[in-house]
């Protein structure tokens, strides 16, 4: 089974330049992804939790070649994404579908709905007149709106009705994987809800791929099977949403999770408070060694000299530190 | 009355709250605010928005009270309402009292409100980006209130000022100082608005969705100081939210708002083990929570909240409400005591009780 996995990434890098002055010199890098592997397996959802600054989007932006990673491999469906080309590449383009974070930002204004969800479908030549007519009005009904507001603008919707349009864009062209930054962020709880359930529904009928990039734990919790957790670049630890919450061992997952306060007050006063001191460094010069040790109440003489490797520490679970 | 001693904070009793026929146990606690039938409306082209629509609650010396509910439910515009910041035209302040230490907010000339806001009631905003002065030093920004308000020397107020910033842990207080808003990060934002609010020593302090837009290790940091710092002062604080999880963490006591009036009153312990309006019951349920890992579906509360400019008749969560009787479609819910410091309005829940 060679082709277990949808996508593989290898040893993801991306330094961006920090310049100056009118001729733009080139200053430093800004290691924004630092030497990132994982991979998705068909149907799975893999949820990329962190907080901002850490890297997590531009995980993504890799991923669909918005941004051309400066080294590392990434094979989607069994071909190497970064080399691809011309018909390959649109192939690709195609079955690789994003859902962002601001529903306002990401539709056109000036576009109705209708055209918005159906410009995937012209753009990669699937369907003509009444077939692509037929299309949109079945990609609306399938994410909960319905055929007549597909005359609407995006002004006309709320925030929730334009996640959901965002969503049958992706949906128009049978994508296999869809990478979702922040898709649900901007929205009210109880809608939250409605759009993970409506994307958990797409999941099993479509049989979908998601790489789900978020800072909400619960909700990441609630729709991934595993998750990874990622500070300034890199991987810390990979686990199965099970081992996440009840077996973490990488100390910033832990103070990651004990930030979050539960809505249950009794469990609230019980639970151990991990208040971390101090905000993320700047990725343009990151700590030595372990990039989590200026913050760790763990942190001895190796953190400070030698990057941990991710390791395994048991089934699918991952950690990179020094204390395991 | 009138020249009572500031440390004796004990103030009679009113008669006037038998109006809602509740009677509650005396508390020890001295009363900083009480708000009574609140009305704050809008008057546009599609009619009166009843922003907040008739809204009663207190919060006493050093307690943290929530006021939950979704966007648009009217929770930020009851916070605008308390300092009297609401834009007129087009909004009003159309009825009820706002007594905040035995003084009526909304019968005080507008100097004596100027001279209250930042001083005694302060308010940390949202967004700390556009509620800082961009082109004055935070240190600045800080003595500003200070001289105005507590009559500092300029000297004695940057002072303070730093001081204020040591107090909320932004590192270098002392450099930082000189610096302006856009050369910090978020989070170092957010702790410099918290120390202008508390500059003053306020007795009422307003928090308006305070972390919503940072991370959540850093949302930690900032409530674990902001509580710390409040219950050292005995500052009362109306926490305004979305999140649960941060209400059920910080608050004793929360107010459930929806489209505009408060659903569901009670301490905190008992609003998330016993609910007992419909939407309670249900904005619980629809949040995942970090330590359940029950992949079924997510239970959601279907449809929208109504707009505030048309209201349905009768009870307004009635068109998304599954327990909804002929009653909730005809008469508004009245606001009654279902148990101690536990008010619900809900004809469902009535109906049950008999």
């Amino acid at each position: 089974m060679e082709n277990r996995f949808v996508l593989e990434v290898k040893e993801l890098v991306k330094y961006f330049d920090m310049t100056t002055g009118v001729l733009g010199r080139k200053i430093a890098d800004i290691k924004a992804v630092d030497g990132v592997s994982f991979h998705i397996a068909k149907g799975e959802t893999l949820g990329l939790v962190g907080e901002s600054g850490c890297g997590k989007s531009t995980v993504g932006m890799c991923i669909l070649r918005l941004y051309q990673p400066t080294s590392g491999e990434i094979t989607f469906e069994g071909a190497n994404l970064l080399k691809a080309k011309g018909t390959r590449l649109r192939h690709m383009r195609r079955t690789l579908q994003p859902i962002f974070q601001d529903p306002y930002g990401s539709l056109d204004p000036r576009m109705t709905a209708g055209n918005i969800i159906g410009e995937p479908l012209r753009v990669h030549g699937m369907g003509k007149n009444r077939e692509y007519r037929e299309r949109v009005d079945e990609l609306l009904s399938i994410v909960g709106l319905s055929s007549h507001m597909r005359y609407r603008y995006p002004h006309e919707f709320s925030g929730g009705q334009r996640q959901r349009i965002a969503i049958a864009r992706a949906l128009s062209v049978n994508p296999s994987l869809i990478i979702c930054d922040e898709a649900i962020s901007a929205l009210d709880v109880c809608v939250q809800s409605q759009i993970i359930n409506l994307l958990e529904g797409l999941q099993k009928r479509f049989d979908l791929t998601y790489l789900f990039i978020a800072h909400d734990l619960s909700m990441v919790r609630h729709i991934s099977k595993r998750i990874a957790v990622m500070y300034l670049g890199k991987f810390v630890e990979v686990a199965s949403s099970e081992e996440f919450y009840n077996h973490s061992i990488h100390p910033y997952t832990k103070a990651l999770i004990s930030a979050v306060p539960m809505p249950d007050p009794l469990l609230e006063a019980k639970r151990e408070r991990i208040i971390l001191s101090g905000e993320v460094p700047s990725a343009l010069a990151p700590p030595s060694g372990c990039r989590f040790h200026p913050r760790c109440k763990h942190s001895m003489e190796r953190c400070r000299e030698m990057i941990p490797e991710l390791r395994n520490v048991g089934g699918d679970h991952w950690v990179a530190c020094h204390l395991v | 009355m009138k020249n009572r001693m500031p440390g004796l904070r004990f103030s009679p009793r009113e008669s006037s709250r038998t109006k809602l026929g509740r009677e509650k146990p005396i508390n020890r606690k001295h009363r900083i605010l009480h708000v009574k039938d609140l009305k704050t409306y809008f008057y546009g082209t599609e009619g009166i928005t009843k922003a907040v629509d008739g809204i009663s609650y207190e919060i006493n010396e050093g307690e943290i009270v929530g006021l939950v509910g979704e966007s648009g439910c009217g929770k930020s515009v009851s916070a605008l309402s308390l300092l009297r910041l609401i834009p007129n035209p087009p909004g009003r302040i159309a009825g009820g009292e706002i007594i905040f230490e035995s003084v009526d907010l909304l019968r005080i000339s507008e100097k004596q409100m100027r001279a209250l806001r930042g001083n005694k009631i302060a308010m940390i905003f949202q967004e700390p980006m556009t509620s800082l002065n961009p082109s004055l030093t935070i240190g600045r920004q800080i003595s500003e209130a200070l001289e105005l308000h507590q009559n500092m020397s300029k000297k004695a107020a940057w002072r303070e000022s730093i001081r204020l910033l040591e107090l909320v842990r932004l590192p270098n207080a002392e450099q930082r100082a000189d610096d302006y808003p856009h050369q910090l990060s978020g989070g170092m934002r957010q702790r410099v608005m918290i120390a202008m609010a508390l500059s003053c020593k306020p007795r009422l302090l307003i928090a308006d969705e305070p972390t919503t837009a940072l991370d959540v290790t850093i949302q930690a940091q900032l409530l674990e100081e902001l509580k710390g710092l409040t219950t050292r002062f005995g500052t009362a604080v109306l926490l305004i939210t979305h999140n649960l999880g941060i209400i059920a963490r910080y608050a004793q006591r929360v107010n459930v708002m929806y489209a505009g009036r408060i659903v569901e009153a009670a301490k905190v312990e008992d609003l998330y083990t016993a609910p007992r309006h419909p939407y309670t019951i249900q904005l619980i349920a629809s949040v995942p929570r970090l330590d359940r890992s029950d992949r079924t579906k997510l239970s959601t509360i279907e449809g929208a909240p109504p707009p505030l400019f048309n209201l349905p008749r009768g009870c307004a969560f009635h068109p998304r409400c599954s327990y909804a009787i002929n009653k909730c479609r005809e008469e508004r819910p009245k606001f009654l005591s279902v148990g101690r410091d536990h008010y619900v309005a809900c004809w469902v829940d009535m109906e049950k009780g008999k």
